[in-house]
């Protein structure tokens, strides 16, 4: 059985995988479903918003974040942070030429 | 004030299985940077050449795209009960879940080979002439694909090998119920790739 | 006077890390070794060489300047030189400069530990360094000869030139990969490897400047790491990325390379604040005016560096918007820089000053790095910026803030804690007056850049109109003085390593951080035993030397 470790008492059973590995399946067909209608502007959006639910997902079970400390979300929002504020600056170049 | 000091000199390995994660995750970032710098570059020639980019997806196969990303998940699903097992003591059952998670990724690499190949017996790759005289958001499009995929393709190459250095450190006990944070970061930098995936998906094969 | 034991409070019983016998034993000791001290001075020796080979561009770059026309070399001879002065000052000197060496050696003693997190990858930073390194030389001397492209690597030109471009960007990327696992560690060891009772709040505030510091090298190299694969791709595959001949966009080459070479100045200036914060205490007898305020403006400085970087193409083709976003922003950024040197300033405020030779250094960053930060300010003003842009008052700005900066700094910390890292002080005397050399050689020879860029000279141009020839000519006389003062000072310190003053006493200058309680030079482990932490750094009493201070004759 499970050795008392903080990390094991923490471990997963192997349902809540495939679970969320369901779960993918179905956000990925519902990706291809939404790009067969025309939304228009709100294409991109919605791609990214499925997106960022499965990455959510997979960041948050399958790597285990949220059995880490608070550190290692810290960490993650910082980096993501600063893809973000680049991608927004970069953007007040371009679109207002 | 308590003051104790505590002696380390005997010790001279420090394990520290947190510090080891949070050392990979940082690692992480710089590859989120990197192919984050790549989809920087993306959102800007896409916004100054919607028309192009969407002309230019409909060369690419959705049908592989999808299945390649079918087989991503699912090979981030056998990394994760790999550990998942390995934690439960069950080593042949953590070993069997990393060949699978191998043989997952190399048929990933197979079905890339044969969408490049048609590509380019279709006359689309760098440099190429039918490319250059097409338009430039459609030239732009597929330098992007190219370096995008070719570029994922490499860390799953990477991610190959480290998932098989794992296996044989499983098999020797190196890699073991009390000590896995090895298997766990590789395991780390395999969903990274998967997530990678995740986005290079509908922004190249879904735009229509 | 040689070994003055009674300040220690056990004999040394074991030996320091020079004389450590580990796995292996002579030179193979020290190439293969994981210490984190024998590290940093495998990087001070190689930066110092490299550092070196840059001094030599610049003076012979200097020597070409003295007077218009061709004077000692070809244009393209000239552009290739700029270039390498540029690439190895900046990846092989500045950049990596302070982290490597004097982080690596006293962070983890800083800190009260033993080592940083992942001592075998620290190794393997410095392996990518020397690899880079070597990658830049070969630049040299290949055909084709180096690049001339500028450190910069502008589209179009990069991708058209013959010259050796596609090594001069392999070694970035290596030199980049090398910062990043520097990064990596320092986060870890500051996060996990701190001693028991060490808050964040208790930790000295170089590892505040060194914490921000890797954090930069983590997310923002990166993006240097692509955008310069991204160049290479284009020369050897033309694969259409920013070649406007493949319909790319030579502006957003631009923006990638600033998005990580502007936050990249941080990395260069915000260990040597570090160092600053440290030294000023220990100086002037009292304990730093601000500590709260100074950490935060460590990460402020990190967070607000990395919005501003259009800043370096205001004449680039942007958008208005763009242009008066950015320019707003980098107004915002020399706030915290202002913090710290009103701070420091503070610090001096009623202070018993002792101007030893690291104290003239720092005094001397704080009024050289202030010129540099206000003609920054300038520039950063868009109407101003348009007169500026691409002239020698450019040049002279950063070298304001990279060299009087950063590089006084960086002797600084050699004045500082070389004694401490060798066990051997070097002749003082002989420090004041290369000092002085290099404090005048310096203004000489970048001040008149900030008056012919402000009439009009062209920066990376080797001929220029009569009317700037005073001004090249004072520089360039500049330039000799301050080599003089570089040969004295080195010649000092060097020749310190064999024939200088032993010391064993453990604190040499005063200090109350952690590295002044263990001995000199540093056991393997540098502590025997972990220590306890139950006071802040600088913990001085106003004016009062601690007691623990002896004279040295």
């Amino acid at each position: 059985m499970e050795k008392n470790d903080a990390h094991t008492e923490h471990s997963n059973g192997y349902t809540i995988y495939v679970i969320i590995w369901l779960s993918l399946l179905v956000l990925t067909g519902l990706t291809v479903a939404v790009a067969g209608i025309d939304i228009g502007e709100l294409t991109i959006p919605a791609a990214l918003l499925i997106a960022s639910v499965k990455a959510y997902l997979v960041l948050t079970i399958f790597m285990h974040l949220r059995n880490e400390s608070r550190t290692f979300t810290v960490f993650l929002y910082v980096a993501a942070f600063f893809l973000l504020i680049s991608f927004i600056l970069l953007f007040t170049d371009y679109s207002f030429q | 004030m308590n003051i104790e000091a505590q002696a380390h000199t005997e010790v001279h390995v420090h394990r520290d299985d947190v510090g080891a994660r949070l050392g990979m995750w940082l690692f992480l970032f710089t590859e989120l940077i990197l192919f984050g710098g790549l989809f920087i570059v993306y959102s800007i020639y896409r916004f100054t050449y919607p028309e192009d980019f969407r002309l230019a997806a409909k060369e690419l196969n959705t049908i592989i795209g999808a299945f390649n990303t079918i087989i991503l998940l699912t090979s981030s699903l056998t990394m994760v009960l790999s550990i998942a097992a390995i934690q439960r003591q069950n080593k042949n059952l953590s070993m069997f879940f990393q060949l699978i998670t191998i043989a997952l990724a190399l048929s990933f690499m197979v079905n890339k080979y044969f969408e490049w190949t048609a590509k380019f017996h279709h006359g689309i790759y760098p440099g190429s002439d039918s490319l250059m005289n097409e338009s430039s958001g459609q030239i732009l499009f597929y330098g992007l694909y190219y370096v995008m995929t070719g570029l994922h393709g490499l860390h799953v190459v990477i991610g190959i090998v480290a998932i098989s250095i794992m296996v044989r450190f499983t098999k020797k006990g190196i890699v073991n119920s009390d000590s896995y944070v090895k298997l766990e970061n590789v395991g780390l930098y395999w969903h990274l790739v998967d997530i990678i995936w995740i986005f290079l998906f509908p922004l190249f094969y879904l735009i229509t | 006077m040689a070994f003055d034991t009674a300040t220690s409070d056990t004999n040394r019983q074991e030996p320091s890390y020079l004389e450590y016998k580990g796995k292996h034993s002579g030179l193979l000791g020290w190439i293969l070794s994981t210490d984190h001290k024998r590290i940093g001075v495998l990087y001070l020796t190689a930066i110092l060489t490299f550092f070196f080979g840059g001094v030599v561009f610049g003076f012979l770059m200097r020597l070409e300047l003295i007077s218009p026309g061709e004077t000692i070399m070809s244009p393209e001879t000239y552009n290739s030189f700029f270039t390498l002065h540029g690439v190895i000052m900046i990846f092989l000197f500045v950049i990596p400069g302070i982290p490597a060496i004097f982080g690596n050696f006293f962070l983890p003693i800083l800190i009260g530990a033993k080592d940083v997190a992942f001592p075998r990858l620290n190794l393997f930073s410095w392996y990518l360094y020397m690899g880079g390194g070597i990658l830049a030389l070969m630049s040299i001397v290949l055909p084709g000869g180096p690049a001339d492209t500028g450190w910069t690597f502008y589209i179009p030109y990069s991708v058209r030139t013959n010259t050796n471009v596609l090594i001069s960007l392999a070694a970035a990327f290596t030199l980049g990969f090398s910062s990043m696992l520097t990064g990596i560690n320092f986060v870890t060891t500051v996060h996990r490897l701190r001693a028991p009772g060490m808050t964040w709040f208790k930790m000295p505030l170089s590892i505040w400047s060194f914490y921000a510091t890797a954090w930069v090298q983590v997310l923002a190299t990166p993006i240097i790491a692509i955008t310069l694969l991204l160049v290479a791709l284009e020369r050897i595959m033309h694969v259409g990325i920013f070649d406007p001949a493949l319909g790319g966009d030579p502006v957003l080459y631009q923006h990638l390379f600033w998005i990580y070479s502007h936050p990249a100045v941080y990395i260069m200036i915000l260990p040597a604040m570090g160092i600053v914060s440290e030294i000023i205490p220990v100086f002037a007898h009292r304990t730093i005016f601000g500590y709260k305020f100074i950490a935060f403006s460590s990460i402020a400085i990190a967070s607000f560096g990395s919005l501003v970087w259009a800043h370096h193409m205001f004449t680039a083709g942007m958008s208005d918007t763009g242009q008066f976003v950015f320019s707003l922003l980098t107004m915002l950024v020399a706030i915290p820089s202002a913090i710290k040197v009103f701070n420091w300033t503070a610090t001096l405020y009623k202070g018993s000053i002792e101007l030893a030779t690291p104290m003239l250094y720092v005094l001397a960053f704080i009024f050289l790095f202030s010129i540099g930060g206000l003609t920054g300010v300038m520039q950063g003003t868009l109407s101003i910026d348009i007169q500026l842009h691409d002239t020698a008052f450019i040049v002279g700005h950063f070298h304001y803030v990279m060299f009087g900066g950063t590089g006084f700094a960086m002797f600084a910390a050699m004045h500082y804690w070389l004694p401490k890292m060798f066990g051997r002080m070097y002749h003082r005397p002989t420090a004041k007056v290369a000092f002085w050399f290099l404090f005048i050689g310096f203004n000489l020879l970048y001040f008149p850049m900030l008056i012919m860029g402000w009439l009009g000279m062209p920066r990376r141009y080797y001929d220029y109109l009569p009317e700037f020839h005073p001004y090249h000519l004072a520089s360039t006389i500049g330039s000799w003085i301050l080599i003089i003062g570089l040969i004295l000072m080195f010649y000092n310190l060097i020749r310190s390593f064999k024939k200088g003053m032993i010391i064993t006493e453990k604190n040499m200058w005063g200090g109350e951080t952690l590295e002044w309680q263990i001995e000199t030079p540093p056991i393997h482990e540098n502590f025997t035993e972990i220590p306890v932490i139950t006071e802040r750094p600088y913990g001085y009493h106003d004016n009062e030397l601690p007691v623990e201070k002896k004279e040295l004759v």
